[in-house]
């Protein structure tokens, strides 16, 4: 079957009415918690697992396509109306949108988000939807050592790349694996890590590990700092754009597009450094570099279409291998999971219905973005004045709710207390998250891998790189580890710099001595 | 860099050096339960079920050390922002602690009180814990709430919350 006549059948499940109905709730209920702070579409993919288990695995997964991507396009009101961006792939929409709104120029910043959001997100699952079959064909011809192999790129590449201190991602990291192997070995049946404590031999519900670190302590750690005085809400009509403002956008926006997706599809790829890369092209292409800094639309509309386009690439490896690169696509993984359904390469042939309603979900998701958010906006601008009492105690009520309905336990609430204090620690102490819920996640499925891996071999550590890919694979980690230790060697080759600034180096190494 | 610190001098302000602490806790009960795990050899499981563990708990520990070891030369985690965080002032315990109070209230209450009740008091009094001062307003969005999550879910779901002492009102 070939991708468009795959794809008209995806609509044609999406298009339903009850599917229809959940896309357009997805995409409120993902705006509103991307406009929302200390929301999250990762975190309200993970609530809403334990209420979609009564649902179609199909409907439940084209809402949590409308939350992604709503939750995307929510980001970007919020920094640009408040100038504190909530997720790190909207810090850099925030430099020129929040100037832009400041200058009485709000409507048209918000309106070059959503057009070039609706833009990117449209060519980027187009792009998804070509690129993910070749993926597949490409992966099922692969065996478990290449899947350790690429999985554990994934999870070092995350580690390694994103965040400030790599030091402080592998210690997220290892405490990932840890939650990771509490409960019954799927092997040998052996419990692992359960204190001799039977609720805990199923392992820690993904759903509790997720709504602890992203909710409960997201929560705590807002309560601990508080704004005192509210931040200045700039006011805003409905988003529109003249015609120079057109025609400022559209080359943008393509561009944007052209970086967001394929970081977006490589693991650790994210959509912050596409992001960043949108806006110095954008700096350095403008016709108008004065303006940068000042309020440039070109600077919002760049970056928004990266951002948007980086969501969709996400989608790639998630679909196509089962290999989630970020928070939301994690837990979307632990979701495929939790109803029976093996993520991979055999997901487009075993579940080819849902994965194609699921992307023309995608299609659809966004051109309701659109529909809605424009005329909405003013709307969302005034859900952030929520008094934040109620907004943060809402969130502890509704993460509550979500993990007790699991398993109808109190004891998952205890757990949910503790592991919220840990996610609270981890934000003070600058400990990534995405790092430990990849670990709970991924930790297992690795493990299965290297099993499966070495079972083939019957023991001997050479089938782990039997495979070409494998091989390659290794080499990229290897580098990926070592690039702090050969970026010294290469500055160290050259003495003018070194000569230069030997105080600088100095004082650098506390915070270098981890990396 | 100060020429001489004490050992106290050095500690101060440290705080961080509690997250070393707690991963190289964690690393040792890995370990330990690992080191408890039984491997029979089998042909179909090479890798058994301790190689994992023991490299987590390898990855937690050296962690740790090298944590401490950054942490007293002066390097320092970065604390999170956010649109509604203020990092400049301390954390503010005396809101965190009644909030962490209304939680295990919660958890308390859950199955003897039922959810209606237990959630009533866990809105309302993260609401107070977070500023909030307006009590019959907060009293009457908290019972609506749990009311309609009570119902949502046992109709819209068939996930029967506890209803606890109000069994046979609700």
């Amino acid at each position: 079957m070939d991708v468009f006549s795959s794809l008209m059948d995806g609509f044609a499940t999406a298009l339903t009415p009850m599917n229809f109905l959940y896309a357009v709730i997805g995409v409120l209920l993902g705006t509103a918690v991307g406009v929302l702070p200390g929301l999250g579409p990762a975190m309200t993919v993970a609530l809403l697992l334990p209420v979609t288990y009564a649902l179609e695995p199909t409907s439940a997964f084209i809402m949590f396509a409308g939350i992604y991507y709503g939750g995307m396009y929510g980001g970007s009101t919020t920094s640009i109306l408040l100038n504190t961006p909530g997720e790190s792939s909207s810090v850099v929409t925030a430099i020129e949108g929040n100037k832009m709104a400041k200058a009485g120029r709000a409507a048209q910043a918000l309106a070059t988000a959503a057009i070039g959001s609706f833009v990117a997100g449209t060519i980027g699952t187009a792009l998804l939807a070509v690129c993910a079959p070749i993926v597949v064909d490409f992966a099922v011809s692969l065996g478990a050592p290449s899947y350790f192999a690429i999985m554990l790129l994934a999870l070092l590449a995350v580690t390694a790349v994103l965040g400030s201190s790599r030091l402080r991602g592998f210690a997220s990291l290892g405490l990932g694996l840890a939650i990771g192997l509490v409960g019954i070995d799927s092997v040998t049946g052996q419990r692992r890590l359960t204190f001799g404590q039977p609720l805990l031999a199923d392992g820690l519900d993904i759903v509790v590990v997720a709504v602890a670190i992203f909710a409960v302590g997201e929560a705590l750690w807002v309560a601990a700092h508080l704004r005192r005085n509210p931040l200045q809400i700039i006011p805003v009509g409905r988003p529109w754009m003249g015609k120079q403002d057109w025609k400022r956008s559209w080359k943008p926006w393509l561009r944007g597009t052209a970086y967001g997706f394929p970081f977006g599809a490589l693991p650790a790829g994210g959509a912050e450094i596409p992001t960043f890369l949108s806006y110095v092209t954008e700096k350095r292409l403008s016709k108008h570099p004065e303006e940068f800094g000042k309020g440039a639309i070109e600077g919002v509309a760049g970056p928004e279409a990266a951002n948007n386009a980086a969501a969709a690439g996400t989608m790639t490896p998630l679909l196509a291998l089962g290999l989630p690169t970020n928070a939301t696509a994690a837990v979307m993984l632990a979701a495929f999971t939790s109803y029976g359904i093996q993520p991979g390469p055999l997901l487009f042939s075993n579940e080819g219905p849902l994965v194609w309603a699921l992307i023309a979900s995608l299609f659809i998701g966004n051109f309701l973005l659109l529909l809605i958010n424009l005329p909405l906006a003013p709307l969302w601008a005034k859900l952030l004045q929520l008094p934040r009492p109620y907004l943060y105690a809402g969130i502890l009520f509704f993460a509550t709710l979500g993990a007790y309905s699991v398993n109808l336990q109190a004891f998952d609430l205890v757990l949910l207390l503790a592991l919220g204090a840990l996610g609270f620690m981890m934000r003070r102490f600058g400990l990534p998250v995405l790092p430990l819920i990849l670990g709970v996640i991924l930790g297992p499925r690795i493990e299965g891998q290297l099993r499966k891996s070495l079972q083939l071999s019957a023991g001997d550590p050479a089938g782990l790189w039997s495979e070409p890919i494998a091989v390659g694979t290794y080499i990229l980690i290897a580098i990926i580890l070592l690039w702090p230790l050969l970026y010294k060697l290469y500055r160290r080759n050259r003495p003018a710099t070194s000569l230069l600034s030997p105080n600088a180096t100095r004082g650098n190494e506390p915070a270098d001595a981890d990396g | 860099m100060s020429s001489s610190p004490t050992l106290a001098a050095r500690l101060k302000g440290r705080s961080e050096l509690g997250v070393a602490l707690l991963l190289g806790a964690v690393g040792v009960i890995v370990l330990v339960d690992a080191l408890a795990l039984a491997t029979p050899y089998s042909q179909s499981d090479p890798v058994g079920p301790k190689t994992l563990p023991l490299i987590v708990a390898a990855v937690l520990l050296v962690c740790a050390v090298l944590l401490a070891i950054n942490v007293l030369r002066g390097g320092q985690g970065e604390a999170e922002g956010g649109e509604d965080v203020d990092l400049t002032h301390p954390a503010d315990w005396k809101t965190v602690l009644p909030l962490v109070g209304a939680f295990v209230a919660n958890i308390l209450l859950i199955d003897w009180a039922g959810w209606v009740i237990s959630g009533t008091v866990l809105f309302w009094g993260s609401a107070w814990a977070l500023g909030s001062r307006h009590y019959v307003r907060d009293g009457i969005i908290s019972v609506v709430l749990s009311v309609i999550t009570f119902y949502g879910f046992y109709l819209g779901l068939g996930i029967p919350l506890p209803a606890g002492l109000l069994k046979g009102i609700l």
